[in-house]
């Protein structure tokens, strides 16, 4: 049985479609990757995932519990076992970072006071930050801060991470070493990871399954082999980078055209 | 005159929504602050409610002090200008304090609260939402009304009636200042007639007022902040708006509550 199980999911904004009757399983234990361009819906897809949003129609099950219809003590439980890193980190900027991933203990949990000091510090030694707790979070560095948000999102020890770009606006170096921790995390926590990201060499390198969403549905599903072997027009020019020719779209030349005869009125 | 019509019924719509969603904001907020106790709650919630106090309270003091004793001296002034014409310079003793105790005292300190905390509980939450860390409380199964505005509201609820007692306090003693500089009536007797001026009935009603001001500005400072969507501007405009709406609100308060007590009250 899948940990994660979307149906016929339908999200609109203002009547806009948004997402297309969706349908996804994600099992236990693997890392899926949510693929594609700026605008296709990943985030948003992300976003019901967790349950910050419901959806138009459809639904998603999270380990059995159908998060767009259940009540807020349910998703409140859902929400315990998912653990999220946000693409700005969304760390608290009035707390330090030791104080960021103890809220979750501290709240959670009635765990003594050095306990969770010690947790806290085993998780973020597991992400490289164990020197670094009594620091604010805006005197970290882009990387740190990504580093920072994972350790707060597992100190719970989640069945379920989600990572929302991950490596965007880090240097490929960073973003390497963050696809590393993924790896590391996931071998070590055995947990379920969901990662959204544009980033191909980030993609490949930690999924274990790619779901590319293009205009709100998906094109491909399938293993890392699947996908770079896909002929799907849409998996090929997000692999092979070809660009879409909007300077030549009928928008911009007629706006163009409009714009050449008005010139030419006033001359 | 369709259309007139059509907009004062929008505008009227707009604003009972606004109404609303500040009493069930409030009703959330009475519920969750129980978390927010001492002894009883969780001490980290309590901790982040005594940082508040600081902040609303201690912090505004200087500000509310200097504020409160120029209007004591324009009070005292001006009552005089007035009085000495009736041979009732005296009474001007009973003008500052009835007048500062009942109305001054916890208007102006409401003001200044509101341009200056109302107006940051706004830009704290509006942050918080651009930035995603609303949304983190929430997958972390935190409710951010618990979270973030329990202990503000908390705060403003023991920091204003304070304050106003500091207000009512400074004004009369540049009441005194006054008298003294120009009738040379020395300060203990002037003492005495505030003491003969003011009663227990005066003292509660101004306390009652700044209890409903905090209740006025945390809330809305909040709404606002909670009501942020989009970018950085959005934040720009929800601080203004904090600290417009609240500042309006007070005054009407004030208006409705003077009535009660002037109805309610012996003549």
């Amino acid at each position: 049985m899948p940990i994660i199980s979307v149906r016929d999911l339908v999200v609109e904004y203002d009547g806009r479609r948004v997402l297309n009757e969706l349908n996804l399983d994600i099992e236990r234990g693997e890392t899926m990757v949510l693929l594609g361009g700026s605008g296709c819906g990943k985030s948003t897809l992300l976003r019901q995932i967790i349950g910050l949003e419901r959806p138009k129609s459809g639904s998603i099950h999270v380990n059995g519990t159908d998060i767009t219809c259940c009540s807020k003590s349910e998703l409140r439980k859902v929400h315990r076992s998912i653990g999220v890193a946000f693409q700005s980190a969304a760390l608290f900027n009035s707390l330090s970072v030791e104080d960021n991933v103890a809220l979750p203990l501290r709240e959670h949990t009635r765990l003594a006071p050095s306990i969770i000091e010690l947790v806290v510090w085993i998780k973020l030694a597991a992400v490289g930050l164990g020197d670094h707790g009594k620091l604010l979070p805006q005197e970290l560095s882009g990387g740190m801060k990504k580093r920072a948000a994972v350790a707060r999102a597992i100190a719970l020890g989640p069945e379920i991470l989600v990572l929302d770009e991950p490596s965007a606006g880090l240097d490929p170096i960073v973003a390497a070493e963050l696809d590393e921790l993924i790896l590391l995390l996931k071998q070590t926590l055995g947990m379920t990871v969901i990662v959204v990201t544009h980033e191909l060499p980030s993609a490949f390198r930690i999924a274990d399954r790619i779901a590319m969403l293009y205009q709100g549905s998906f094109s491909s599903v399938g293993t890392k082999d699947q996908i770079k072997a896909s002929r799907n027009p849409r998996v090929r020019q997000f692999l092979d980078r070809i660009p879409e020719d909007i300077a030549k779209s009928s928008a911009v030349v007629a706006h163009f055209e409009k714009y050449l005869d008005s010139a030419e009125a006033y001359q | 005159m369709a259309n007139v019509l059509e907009s004062v019924g929008e505008k009227t719509i707009e604003h009972l929504d606004y109404v609303g969603s500040l009493n069930i904001q409030w009703w959330a907020t009475l519920r969750a602050m129980l978390h927010s106790l001492p002894f009883v709650g969780n001490r980290y919630r309590w901790r982040t409610a005594v940082r508040q106090m600081l902040e609303i309270g201690v912090d505004a003091m200087p500000m509310v002090s200097l504020m409160s004793i120029c209007t004591g001296f324009i009070f005292a002034m001006q009552g005089a200008s007035e009085l000495r014409r009736f041979g009732a310079l005296r009474y001007v003793v009973d003008l500052v304090a009835v007048g500062f105790t009942r109305e001054l005292g916890p208007l102006m300190t409401a003001i200044a609260v509101s341009g200056r905390s109302g107006s940051a509980f706004a830009a704290e939450i509006g942050t918080m939402k651009v930035t995603e860390e609303i949304d983190s409380l929430r997958v972390m199964a935190l409710e951010p009304i618990e979270f973030v505005l329990a202990p503000k509201y908390l705060a403003a609820l023991i920091a204003v009636p304070c304050l106003s007692v500091v207000a009512n306090v400074c004004g009369i003693l540049a009441g005194a200042l006054f008298m003294f500089f120009s009738i040379r009536l020395m300060p203990a007797l002037y003492l005495r007639y505030v003491f003969e001026a003011i009663d227990l009935r005066d003292v509660v009603m101004g306390l009652i007022k700044s209890v409903v001001f905090g209740t006025i500005i945390a809330q809305v400072g909040c709404l606002e902040g909670f009501r942020v969507h989009g970018g950085p501007d959005s934040v720009g405009r929800c601080t203004t708006s904090a600290v417009v709406k609240s500042t309006f609100l007070v005054i009407v308060a004030d208006a409705i509550f003077t009535a009660i007590f002037y109805f309610t009250g012996k003549h």
